[in-house]
């Protein structure tokens, strides 16, 4: 689109913003300092709405809106933090946390991982649901990199980054429901894999341990997902 | 070409050739009454009349809707209905041409299963055979698309749809007027027409029947759709579970392609629409829209946030029009009529009629078609015939795994989208299954929480990870392993699921918990603290320890 | 669009793979294709294994973990070799609230295996479904093909001891 853009006034928590008629909600409120968390969104990256911890309320209707996907429009009142929003992103966390084995203090991404900071940031003190507890492999045939499966919340950002950014689409989802899992090529060990380029974008881009880079093990390395809206500037992308 | 004098002719052929004094017998080949082996029976009785010398035609037709008595064979004229007919029978089918029929073979047509109904979506199944365009012809077929095609111009149409009050038979109710104007209005030179024929609700056939028995009417209906919104490329999204649909569907788009029904200027006229048959691959999830459009494209079923709405940008991103199978089969006869006609049926904001797959614990099961407002009451005791010998009513389930189950106090309900809301069902797509006293709600709950945890894409957190623990709690209540805080956790679920997942099947997959927990609460509260399931399903492990 | 590039040779000189092509050139050897494709393999083939998944995948332009994405994501689609008898019972609602569960139980217990199995021997996989759309003749199995409503468990363990033996 490159015709002069539409420019919209709303209100964000009771703050007058003014966005143009292409932006998403997540991006006006951003733009002006509200935060709203967010897990399957990521700058530079096509969304999905995957992850509905962006909701919000907006007046005159009851359905939450995935403030990552939806577009701002005239006159729009919005309310990004409510009881009833913090009570789901609550659940939403508990409900990750519960599915699948994440145990923070042998994780390499201990201290740096996207969703333990939003589990401390939405005051999650512990969880309600019974922990499911599936067995789930760990794939460390790549030389470099690791795949855990315990601590995957298939936010499918790594699926995304190669297709999108690296061309390789080495990554998609198998399965469905609670039985989907990322995975290389044809579900074979990821060092066997024909398209790996090894860039390592899928690891920088990963919210928490379940992507890491070997050589930082025990170093309590952080992720690098900056270079994305670098990569996209560079070649002309929107972002 | 065909024009509108050769229709005629065809019709008036088709005609004589029945008013030859010739008798006609009409078997059941739709798949329930196939797989029956209606297809031996039609094939005895053929060879029986040629042996006997008797003059008659052997027919294959549509669904005749009592399918729990099926193999069906109807004799016309006279229009005497036999029941679960054997090859052996077939002598006695063809005595009936000479004499009156022999008296366990009374006409079923006279009793309440059929006298209560109402036919317009199935005005002709059962009646005429499938895979004979001539007979869906003689029948008045196509008239319907030659009058929009000719005599109205494509906002007619829309507006003639649009007063008819007709909403949409997939589940959801929204008015088809209004959706056919937004796609119509949408910007763009290449749309498309997508009928929905996934029928994902288990124990519904309603999609099914009308595809087997009557296939030209969902490409009529399809055909003055895309006329009317200015699509020139339709897809008819079939589930794999119905191969005889689809073969059925083939050949009938091969017929009207001959006849200029399909392809370029048809009806005479420059406007053009092709129809292309797209198999599903078993995923509940793709009936919902965007799934199913991700489906045609070759990839995974996952739904797509909405907006952008499909009117808006559906297939390949061009605006696509999206309607069930039997939302499309209703558009002939509004068009062939007037919506006015059809919105003198039915209840003020629900129109027309609606067909519904009976089935379950009653004694009447199969397709029927009633006027909109009809009681619960009514469809269950009258044409249904109540419950079988010894069984009691408990529930009548409507909606399939996003709907409820709704209980004896409110069978006086009436059958239109807002009533069935009110109750804490929905109208679904047609499913309406009758439940007795040996089921216990708690495991009615708990099949429908498997059906959807298994069914999720796995896309959003709510759906895939909520649907799995509430699947748990659902386990451990029937188990008579869960406490009162189980309890506690499955309602929150319950509405943090249904308001935050992304697509519609989790948004109501809590919905048959939900009502089961609104009439039948107790029965919860007795597996929770006196470990006990009153229906008697239920095995309790007696000794493990509740979580509190 | 890249320019087309080269087809990928057909794996080998079994006739079936001609007919698998034969979809894939319907349709333009479009990616949209892929389903379509794979309801072809598994017709012909009973399975879809990775070599088939390649193949297709090559010929389609898909990305190897697409198609292994679409193949695993629908139901109908299988990746083992199916037995050479299969059972399937339908669980839709009519069924189930029929009794299809107390069908299931002595399948899995005649057969030895869970649903969605096969039999070590290959002789019989057992196989659910959703609905077949026949429920008025609830509870309803289907042995290789062939229909059978009002189904009970005796006649279900009759059918399949019949497998088992022969
Ligand atoms: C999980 C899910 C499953 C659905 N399954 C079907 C289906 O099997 N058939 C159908 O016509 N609509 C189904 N729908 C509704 C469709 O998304 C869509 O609303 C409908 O096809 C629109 O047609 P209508 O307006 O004529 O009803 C489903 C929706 C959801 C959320
Ligand atoms: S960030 Fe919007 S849904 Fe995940
Ligand atoms: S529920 Fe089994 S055929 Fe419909």
């Amino acid at each position: 689109m490159t015709q002069a853009m539409e420019v919209k006034t709303l209100r964000i928590d009771g703050v007058d913003v003014s966005a143009r008629a292409d932006q998403t909600i997540l991006e006006a409120a951003r733009e002006n300092n509200i935060a709203i968390p967010t897990l399957c969104h990521l700058d530079g990256l096509s969304d999905v709405g995957a992850c509905r911890l962006c909701l919000v309320e907006v007046a005159g209707t009851n359905r939450l809106f995935p403030s990552c996907v939806t577009r701002v429009e005239e006159g729009m009142q919005i309310t990004t933090s409510t009881d009833r929003l913090q009570k789901y992103r609550r659940m939403t966390l508990e409900l990750l946390f519960a599915e699948r084995n994440h145990v923070c203090s042998v994780c390499v991404s201990n201290g740096a991982c996207e969703l333990q900071a939003l589990g401390q940031s939405q005051g999650l003190t512990h969880i309600e649901f019974p922990y499911r507890f599936p067995q789930l492999p760990v794939d460390a045939s790549h030389e470099r990199f690791t795949l855990d499966h315990n601590r995957c919340i298939l936010c499918t950002r790594c699926v995304r980054v190669c297709g999108e950014i690296e061309g390789a689409h080495t990554w998609d989802v198998m399965g469905r429901g609670e039985k989907a899992r990322v995975i290389t090529d044809l579900d074979q060990p990821w060092g066997t894999s024909e398209s790996c380029t090894s860039c390592g974008k899928c690891v920088e881009v990963c919210p928490t341990g379940a992507l890491f880079d070997k050589s930082d093990v025990g170093t309590r390395a952080r992720k690098h997902p900056e270079f994305l809206t670098y990569l996209n500037e560079m070649r002309g992308g929107q972002s | 070409m065909i024009s509108v004098e050769e229709l005629d002719q065809i019709a008036e052929t088709v005609r004589t050739e029945r008013a030859q004094g010739r008798h006609q017998i009409n078997v059941c080949v739709a798949a329930g009454c196939l797989a029956l082996h209606s297809d031996t029976l039609k094939g005895a009785l053929a060879e029986r009349a040629q042996s006997s010398g008797i003059s008659c035609q052997v027919r294959g037709v549509g669904c005749m809707g009592l399918c729990s008595a099926g193999p069906l064979v109807s004799v016309e004229p006279g229009a005497i209905l036999f029941q679960k007919v054997k090859p052996e029978d077939a002598d006695r089918v063809l005595d009936s041409l000479k004499a009156p029929p022999a008296k366990q073979h009374t006409d079923l047509r006279q009793t309440p299963f059929f006298k209560r109904q109402f036919n317009v979506v199935l005005e002709n199944s059962g009646k005429i055979d499938p895979e004979n365009i001539d007979e869906y012809i003689a029948e008045g077929g196509y008239r319907a698309l030659f009058h929009a095609l000719i005599e109205m111009t494509p906002a007619e149409v829309v507006q003639e749809v649009a007063s008819s009050g007709l909403r949409g038979r997939g589940g959801g109710g929204y008015p088809t007027g209004l959706k056919w104007g937004t796609v119509a209005k949408a910007h763009g030179t290449i749309k498309y027409v997508i009928c929905n024929a996934d029928e994902g609700d288990p124990g519904a056939f309603m999609d099914r029947s009308v595809l087997e028995s009557d296939p030209h009417r969902v490409l009529e209906g399809m055909t003055i759709a895309a006329y009317a919104v200015g699509a020139s490329k339709g897809y008819i999204y079939v589930r794999a579970e119905y191969p005889l649909a689809v073969k059925r569907l083939e050949r009938a788009i091969r017929e009207a392609r001959r006849l200029g029904f399909l392809g370029s200027k048809i009806c005479g006229t420059t406007f053009e629409f092709d129809i292309e048959i797209r198999i599903g691959a078993g995923a509940f999830v793709c009936g919902e829209e965007t799934a199913l459009i991700a489906s045609i494209e070759g990839m995974r079923g996952t739904p797509q946030p909405r907006p952008p709405y499909p009117a808006q940008s559906g297939l390949w991103e061009k605006p696509t029009l999206i309607n069930n199978v039997e939302t499309f089969a209703n558009v002939p006869p509004i068009v062939r009529r007037s919506g006015a006609w059809y919105s003198a049926m039915g209840t003020p904001k629900s129109k027309g009629t609606k067909v519904f797959a009976l089935t379950g614990q009653v004694k009447n099961t199969g397709l029927i078609e009633v006027p909109m407002g009809v009681t619960l009451r009514e469809i269950v005791f009258d044409i249904g015939g109540g419950m079988p010998e010894g069984r009691k009513f408990k529930a009548v389930q409507t909606g399939g795994p996003s709907g409820g189950c709704i209980p004896e106090q409110c069978l006086d309900t009436r059958v239109d989208y807002e009533s069935l809301k009110e109750v804490g069902s929905i109208m679904g797509s047609g499913g309406m299954i009758v439940i007795d006293d040996t089921s216990c709600m708690v495991n009615v709950a708990r099949y429908f929480m498997e059906f959807c945890m298994s069914e999720s894409c796995g896309k959003c957190i709510p759906c895939r990870a909520g649907t799995a623990q509430m699947y748990d709690i659902l386990q451990r209540i029937t188990r008579g392993q869960a406490g009162e805080r189980d309890l506690e956790l499955l309602i929150d679920l319950c509405d943090m699921v249904s308001a935050t997942s992304l697509c519609g099947l989790g948004q109501t997959a809590p919905n048959p918990v939900i009502s089961t927990l609104r009439y039948f609460k107790q029965e919860y509260l007795e597996h929770i603290h006196a470990k006990r399931c009153v229906a008697g399903e239920c095995r309790m492990a007696a000794t493990q320890a509740a979580r509190s | 669009m890249q320019a087309p590039s080269r087809k990928p040779a057909l794996p080998s000189e079994d006739k079936r793979w001609r007919i698998v092509n034969g979809t894939m050139r319907r349709h333009g050897y479009a990616r949209d294709a892929l389903i379509e494709t794979l309801h072809t393999v598994q017709q012909s083939f009973g399975y879809l294994d990775k070599q088939s998944l390649k193949f297709v995948a090559a010929s389609l332009h898909v990305p190897l973990s697409r198609a292994y994405g679409v193949a695993t994501f629908y139901h109908f689609f299988t990746l083992k070799p199916p037995g050479k008898h299969a059972c399937l019972v339908c669980l839709g609602t009519a069924c189930y609230i029929k009794g299809a569960a107390a069908l299931v139980a002595q399948a899995e217990k005649t057969l030895g295996i869970e649903c969605g199995e096969t039999t070590p021997d290959l002789k019989a996989s057992l196989l659910t479904a959703r609905c077949l759309g026949s429920c008025s003749l609830a509870p309803l199995v289907v042995y290789d093909g062939e229909l059978i409503g009002n189904e009970d468990a005796v006649h279900l363990q009759g059918r399949l001891e019949g497998w088992m033996g022969s």
